[in-house]
């Protein structure tokens, strides 16, 4: 088990080390970000000192170990739009995407999994065809089309729900929250849905697909044979057969939606990292495009730990592990 | 959310006791495309930043909606010789937190302003012309300039005047929490979150009328459509930047108010007229040619091939003007006598013929494509247009944070773009954009086509060497003309800016482009 998560650590850091040397070549290949952030009428030698005060005249490799010196001591660098450290920039804004991520995340199981299920349990009824039928339109719809067209419906037309922002907040340990109040959870409800959609026709289409694959092995049959209550079938049978993939799926989703939710958040506004990154991207802020990688990556490491040790929990023929597997 | 109905009643509730209308205590919310980076005043110079902090601070000299001149903190200023110029201060001024506002904190901010650090955008520039700034009493200023011009005064209107009581030792950090951030504008600081919402309250004391809103929310809402949506659900009563394809929806909404004004921003065509071998433009058979864009008749032939009318009417949905020149018309220095060219198809393939290209040339025009209003679109009809007088043209665009770094890497041959003369001077952009590049004397640092001619130059810098205002402006005028009559780049189009409100709130449209909190008012 320890061995198994130092493995896991030492990859990790691999990962982010690798990573943020793409990033840094990456990000130097697209251009000069003083060109984006000068003042177009500001003369050559203003563009010239600005340029050596954010160290971007000095050969790429010596701006890479300046970095990697800094961020060994935890220094991520500094944004060079706002002047904030780009850790800070980010983690301030973690909160909102993780909330949001959360919902989402939720409302995909709460709603897909049942769904699956039926749809998976009694696959001639119309109601579960319906099922089925409707999580394409899950799958094939883009996501910034179904957000404007949430908008449009219930934020002007019905004038139901609030379409922008986190609405009121609430501070916990120093962190904004939205969901514990009435105002921000009617914030959240259109980005959440938006963002959940897809996940809902994911989740409905590999709940239903394990279900096809374990109903008619043998232990089922025999279980069904004994005369144990469907209902217990079901629980403790199929839905624990079919878990493993929709653990690995749930924990991919998650980290999906928390790195990627950029469509989400700028059409509803939501203040969270993906609106930050595009930004940034568009103005070449590369201390902060670089940070907000790094976390992502680290983030995924950790998530897919966290599955590994699920299966375990969930199956127990699966054993953690160096080369004893 | 706050309802359309509140403010009706808010409204009928004034007409009906028809006292003090700026006393409703109203709230509102804008909804702005481009978020300020910092509340710093003086941290970087970006346009966006500057209308956020503009609602907090003044500066001593300010620029109304059609960009001239006005007075602010100052309410005088002269010449009074040996490039002394004179301001007298605005008595009876306080800060946010009660101080009184004296000649002290004006050299404070000289002082600060200038020496912030990591500003990727230094304010360094504005103050380039002081030698030396005394205060011979409480509300005077004297500031003795390196050069005579009345460039100072226009420079003033950059500078966001901070106390010096507050500022002493504030850091940038300082003012985006608010601690520094006490100034004498119309609306004081609430909270800010960088990339979230800015909140301000009123300013009841301040000098040039209290905004009849009690709190005012400046949210940033970078999608287009989503901002759209903001104001039709009424969850902003005010926003800017409205884009084309919504702007006939809007308008044709009853509950619905637009305020327009021509842009700052003149979209034009740079031509490289530097290089004998241009890197993206061939014979038809892709074989190596001079770079025929060295020849004027060459370059008059692209700018009648440019049908503007077309162009502002499909693409920008009208929201725009035909342009002759970089400067709009109401700037200092604007050259009446400078038209746009005419859309004359037969006239530049005659053109071309006369310069030895009967048969056209390949070329290859590139673009930003997320910058300016129908970027894109506008690049793809310039190429068809080129294209139908016999010069073979394929597009490229690119998202502006490729293209800037390469059109300055002088990659391109030909490509579209755009200046804004934030300062309402026609010199800001001959100087920037059509000056012989001068890393030395930092003349022309935009001059991404290399033109060079000693008229435009000499001109010029005449202009930016007199007290005279008029006089300057009869120089760049004079300049103007030989560039654009050179066609040493092609200008375009003025761009409008469009805000929209909801019904019972109008908006004081600015050329500059400012979205300020005090500019929004009451319908009565």
């Amino acid at each position: 088990m320890i061995a198994f998560l130092i493995q896991r650590l030492l990859q990790g850091a691999a990962v982010v080390a690798a990573m943020s040397l793409i990033v840094f070549i990456g990000v130097y290949a697209i251009g000069d970000p003083v060109e984006i952030l000068i003042n177009p009428d500001a003369d050559q030698a203003t563009r010239e000192a600005v340029t050596q005060m954010l160290g971007l005249d000095q050969p790429l490799w010596v701006q890479y170990w300046r970095f990697v010196q800094a961020a060994l001591q935890g220094d991520l660098g500094t944004s060079f739009v706002f002047n904030i450290p780009a850790g800070e920039l980010i983690l301030e804004r973690m909160p909102a995407t993780l909330e949001l991520a959360v919902t989402a995340t939720l409302m995909a199981i709460l709603i897909g999994i049942p769904l699956g299920l039926i749809a998976g349990l009694d696959q001639e009824r119309w109601y579960a065809k319906s099922i089925l039928a409707g999580s394409i339109l899950g799958f094939s719809l883009p996501t910034f089309w179904v957000g404007l067209i949430l908008i449009l419906t219930f934020g002007v037309w019905l004038n139901w729900l609030p379409v922008f922002g986190r609405g009121e907040t609430v501070s916990v340990f120093g962190i904004e929250w939205s969901f514990l109040t009435l105002d921000g959870l009617a914030h959240l409800v259109l980005p959440a849905t938006n963002l959940a959609l897809f996940k809902i026709a994911l989740f409905i289409r590999l709940t239903r697909a394990g279900v096809r694959e374990v109903l008619p092995q043998d232990f089922i049959r025999y279980a069904n044979a004994m005369g144990i209550h469907p209902a217990r079938v079901v629980s403790r049978h199929v839905l624990k057969n079919i878990m493993i993939p929709l653990v690995t799926v749930i924990g991919i989703e998650f980290g999906s939606v928390v790195a990627f939710a950029v469509v989400t958040e700028s059409i509803f506004n939501w203040p969270g990292m993906g609106k930050l990154i595009i930004e940034s991207i568009n103005r070449l802020d590369r201390p902060v495009i670089v940070a907000y990688l790094m976390v992502i990556v680290v983030m995924f490491v950790i998530i897919n730990v966290v599955v590994d040790l699920l299966y375990a929990v969930l199956d127990p023929r699966v054993r953690l592990g160096g080369s004893n597997r | 959310m706050k309802s359309f109905t509140t403010l009706l009643g808010a409204g009928l509730a004034a007409a009906t006791l028809a006292v003090a209308p700026l006393a409703l205590a109203a709230d509102a919310t804008i909804g702005i495309r481009t978020e300020p980076a910092s509340m710093d005043p003086h941290f970087s110079y970006v346009a966006t930043s500057k209308a956020q902090v503009t609602n907090v601070f003044d500066t001593l000299i300010m620029r109304d909606k059609d960009l001239q001149l006005a007075p602010a903190l100052a309410t005088s200023w002269e010449h009074i010789g040996d490039g002394v110029w004179e301001l007298k201060l605005r008595e009876g001024v306080t800060w946010h937190d009660g101080q009184p506002f004296t000649a002290e904190d004006v050299l404070f901010t000289f002082e600060r302003a200038p020496n912030v650090p990591n500003s990727p955008a230094p304010f360094g520039q504005f103050l380039s012309q002081v030698e030396e700034a005394t205060a011979p009493d409480d509300h005077t200023i004297h500031i003795k300039t390196r050069n005579p011009s009345p460039q100072i005064l226009f420079d003033l209107a950059e500078i966001p005047i901070v106390s010096k009581h507050a500022g002493d030792g504030a850091t940038t950090a300082d003012y985006n929490s608010g601690k520094a951030t006490i100034g004498t504008g119309p609306f004081k600081y609430v909270s800010w979150q960088p990339g979230g919402t800015l909140k301000l309250t009123r300013n009841d004391d301040y000098w040039g009328g209290a905004s009849p809103f009690e709190t005012v929310d400046v949210i940033g809402m970078p999608n287009d459509a989503s901002r759209v949506a903001a104001l039709l659900s009424g969850d902003a009563d005010l926003i800017d930047a409205v884009p084309p394809e919504s702007y006939e929806r809007l308008k044709a909404d009853d509950e619905i108010g637009i305020f327009m004004t021509p842009d700052v921003y003149t979209t034009y065509v740079f031509l490289d007229t530097d290089r004998e071998v241009t890197p993206f433009i061939t014979a038809k058979d892709g074989s190596e040619i001079k770079n025929p864009l060295l020849d004027q008749r060459v370059r008059e032939a692209l700018s009648l091939a440019i049908n503007r009318e077309a162009i502002i009417d499909r693409l920008l949905l009208g929201l725009g003007q035909p342009a002759g020149q970089l400067a709009g018309p109401t700037m200092v220095g604007f050259n009446n006598e400078l038209q746009p060219s005419p859309y004359d198809p037969a006239r530049a393939k005659a053109l071309l013929a006369e310069a030895g290209y009967p048969d056209g040339f390949k070329m290859t025009l590139q673009g930003p494509n997320n910058r300016y209003v129908a970027d894109g679109q506008i690049a793809q009809a310039l190429a068809q247009m080129f294209s139908a007088i016999g010069i073979e043209t394929d597009v490229e665009t690119m998202p502006s944070n490729v293209f800037f770094p390469r059109a300055s890497g002088r990659e391109f041959s030909v490509f579209f773009l755009a200046w804004g003369s934030a300062q309402g001077t026609a010199w800001h952009g001959l100087r920037g954009v059509l000056m012989t590049y001068d890393k030395e004397k930092g003349y022309g640092p935009s001059n991404r086509g290399r033109y060079s001619n000693p008229n435009v130059d000499e001109l010029t810098i005449a202009a930016m060497s007199t007290f005279d205002v008029d006089e300057a402006a009869r120089l760049s005028a004079e300049a103007a003309g030989f560039a654009f009559r050179d066609f040493a780049i092609l200008p375009m189009h003025y761009q409008m800016n469009v805000w929209a409100a909801r019904n019972g709130f109008v908006y004081e449209p600015r050329q500059d482009q400012m979205t300020l909190a005090h500019g929004l008012t009451v319908k009565d």
